[in-house]
């Protein structure tokens, strides 16, 4: 009996077969300074050639100063994080206190490597201020794999803004460049471009970029509108 | 971290040492097959539904969201079923809407269902929100599809969630995410922007207007997706309770756009 | 030594119909440090009062964050606390997650309240021996709950338990009509008030001994720390000392707070139902 698929029309039955991962495009920036962190993620998710949706904010606050911005196979993105916040609330409660940025870092980075064989398929960055107070950036593989860095870019546009970001807060490839401390100011200014860039040229990134910026009195949100289209 | 189990819904072996549904017979003695379970998981749907479009609305007034699903059971290209209802009503503030396998869905409508009945019967006055049911049911159809096992299904969750309006959507991979305008499958393609235009031109809709807009989406829908049906059923959730009309018929179709219309 | 021949285990009868093991439990509720419980239309508080082993050791902990909207002051064993709480945060953070929304309160004490009578009714378990004073907010508003090691569980208006709690009780009924329509920092005030009613005469309420929980409508569970506790007590400093001290409590519970040798309890009844 050959059923096929509503909608499937011409497509072989290949394409039906099912497979428990999707792209729901989504991509995460995040720059660290002195004693700040800065990250920011597309609201657009997508499947396909189509938006689910224009407002889905791809950052999750896990303590006053840690936040994760984790975007690819959404339905991952949803089991993680929720499994990540019981995990800090469990914490919480064994030790008394909130976990600390690195400990985050180190528990992510386990808890995806404990799928190694059926990964989450998802692309996470993690942003906060770590023991001493310092803007910390960590970046993940799928697995488990992680570093941290001052500044990166992960998702959809990752390709296009990583370059981007080397030239402009890594100050690579360029000369008579003087390093000094990024500052918060320039930090989202960056962040904003590389959306509204990655805006143009990307289509599973676009409609709105949520910023959170972390210090030491906390996390203060901030919205912004890409292009729609 | 322990999980809430959801496989209590699985059918347990039909005897003492017997089979489950669906599954084989082990002889006594003999080592256990070790799924235990023959059948094939599902690669494809059979008998499935088409779209659910559903929005909220609010004028200040009047308040609560509109949800919409044709009543075609489609075999493939065969339009076999005509009364296949894909609204279900949870309690006095969820309708569940659903598109895709039509088993899978009546399947996890009486999971749904039994999980009503349970939280009556503990008659402490509390009884579930969309957002749980929601993540509930996010959280059973991710299971499932890490199972390599998916209910073949999009969801829509509407309700009234204390007092606003909830609006949100579930996938068979457990892809959810919550909006003020939802549609699945053309749907999503045809009538959310439909709606959402209309909704542009009029931010301040009363429920008789959003009841007209819904009806409109499915006239166009009908109008184009070939897996649709001019009988339908329109559902309402607002503060005062849950409505789900009898089936529906689209009866001012304008066929004068098309060419060759005799 | 008060014993007789139907206490031997907790499955046996007595020909008055009593379980005697089940009794002797609920005496070591009294034995515990004071808490006590109490709610306005907004708000729900536990106060509990600390004690330390020795000089040398530091105030043994009272109160027991479950979720954010629970927690709980303890009065008995705290050994056995530590497993009904772990226990309570395991059901509250698997409703979480499976529905992205708090365990209704009333649901997790008839849980709680369940796990207690299983162990009242096998002959190689011993009851709990721990009261629980529960302090939740929740879609129905703040509660106060009371457990006891007969696994009986009771929605209080506001509740005291523990060592001379019987003062605290007399205060809170003289004043159960004020508290739906005080703000929180009254019924915080109450809560201290009817708790030092529990002291003898030569103790005070100090930060070190007390220990505050508060939850509410948009207030996630907290113990107040030494600071935000001062603050209270020095609202209520000047007032003077009502009779509590000493009159009133049980026999037992008065020895054991005074520091005389510990005597096997008295009897009470474990069902309380009427």
């Amino acid at each position: 009996m050959a059923v096929v698929e509503p909608f499937a029309g011409s497509r072989p039955m290949e394409a039906n077969r099912f497979s428990p991962y999707s792209d729901n495009g989504g991509t995460v920036v995040a720059i660290a300074g002195e004693d700040f962190s800065v990250i920011g993620s597309d609201t657009r998710l997508t499947v396909g050639y189509a938006i689910n949706t224009r407002e889905q904010s791809k950052l999750f606050r896990l303590s006053d100063k840690t936040v994760l911005g984790s975007c690819g196979c959404w339905c991952d993105v949803l089991t993680l994080t929720r499994v990540l916040t019981a995990r800090l609330q469990m914490y919480n409660h064994e030790h008394q206190k909130v976990m600390s940025t690195p400990a985050v870092a180190q528990l992510l980075s386990t808890m995806l490597y404990y799928k190694r064989f059926f990964p989450y398929y998802v692309s996470n960055i993690l942003a906060g201020l770590d023991a001493e107070g310092k803007g910390a950036v960590y970046h993940y593989d799928p697995v488990g794999h992680y570093e941290r860095n001052h500044y990166y870019a992960g998702g959809a546009s990752s390709a296009l803004l990583q370059p981007f970001l080397d030239n402009q807060v890594g100050l690579k490839n360029m000369t008579n460049a003087t390093k000094e401390p990024i500052t918060r100011e320039r930090a989202v200014a960056i962040i904003k471009d590389a959306f509204i860039s990655a805006a143009e040229r990307e289509i599973h990134t676009g409609d709105a970029v949520m910023i959170s910026i972390i210090d030491k009195n906390g996390i203060k949100e901030e919205r912004f509108s890409l292009r729609k289209d | 971290m322990a999980h809430h189990n959801f496989d209590r819904f699985a059918a347990g072996p039909l005897w003492h040492n017997g089979p489950t549904p669906g599954g084989i017979y082990n002889f006594p003695g003999r080592q256990v097959e070790d799924s235990g379970r023959f059948q094939e998981r599902s690669k494809q749907p059979i008998t499935t539904g088409t779209s659910v479009i559903a929005f909220k609305y609010d004028n200040g007034v009047e308040k609560g969201v509109a949800i919409a699903a044709d009543m075609l059971g489609s075999y493939g290209s065969l339009a076999r079923f005509r009364d296949c209802r894909r609204l279900c009503k949870v309690n006095n503030q969820i309708i569940v809407g659903a598109g895709g396998d039509y088993a899978d869905f009546q399947y996890v409508q009486s999971m749904i269902e039994q999980k009503t009945i349970d939280d009556e019967c503990l008659d402490d006055g509390f009884s579930m929100k969309p957002r749980a049911i929601y993540t509930w049911l996010t959280n059973i159809l991710y299971n499932r599809r890490s199972k390599m096992d998916p209910f073949w299904n999009n969801f829509i969750v509407a309700g009234m969630q204390d007092g606003e309006p909830y609006l949100g959507s579930i996938d068979k991979l457990g892809t959810a995410y919550e909006d003020n305008i939802i549609g699945t499958g053309l749907g999503m393609q045809l009538g959310v922007p439909l709606i959402r235009e209309a909704i542009e031109r009029k931010p301040l809709m009363s429920k008789a207007e959003a009841q007209q807009l819904l009806v409109h989406t499915m006239e166009v829908l009908f109008y184009r997706d070939a897996r649709s049906f001019p009988k339908y059923q329109l559902g309402f959730i607002t503060p005062d309770g849950v409505t789900i009309s009898d089936p529906l018929y689209l009866d001012n179709q304008k066929w004068g756009f098309a060419l060759y219309k005799k | 030594m008060f014993r007789n021949q139907y206490d031997s285990d907790v499955t046996v009868w007595s020909p008055q119909g009593r379980l005697h093991q089940v009794e002797y439990a609920m005496e070591a509720v009294k034995l515990g440090s004071a808490a006590v419980g109490l709610k306005n239309k907004t708000h729900a508080v536990v106060v509990a009062l600390k004690r330390a082993s020795s000089e040398l050791s530091a105030h043994q902990k009272k109160i027991i964050p479950i979720d954010k909207h629970l927690g709980m002051a303890i009065t008995g064993l705290t050994a056995d606390a530590r497993m009904l709480s772990r226990y309570m945060r395991t059901e509250c953070l698997n409703y979480q997650y499976a529905h992205d929304s708090p365990l209704p309160v009333c649901r997790l004490i008839a849980n709680v309240g369940n796990k207690m009578q299983s162990s009242t009714q096998r002959y190689d378990r011993r009851p709990y021996g721990v009261g629980l004073l529960v302090a939740g907010y929740d879609d129905q508003g703040p509660h106060i709950y009371q457990t006891c090691p007969s696994a009986n569980f009771f929605d209080c208006k506001a509740m005291a338990m523990g060592a001379r709690s019987q003062s605290a009780r007399t205060y809170l009924e003289k004043h159960l009509g004020e508290f739906p329509d005080c703000d929180k920092d009254e019924l915080i005030r109450h809560g201290l008030r009817a708790l030092s009613d529990t002291l003898p005469n030569e103790v005070e309420l100090t930060v070190k001994n007390v220990s505050i929980g508060l939850v509410g409508e948009k207030t996630p569970f907290s113990v107040l720390d030494e600071q935000e506790t001062a603050v209270y007590l020095t609202s209520i400093e000047h007032e003077e000392r009502r009779g509590g001290g000493g009159s009133s409590g049980s026999k037992s519970s008065t020895s054991q707070a005074t520091g005389e040798d510990p005597q096997d309890p008295e009897v009470a009844v474990a069902m309380e139902t009427d």
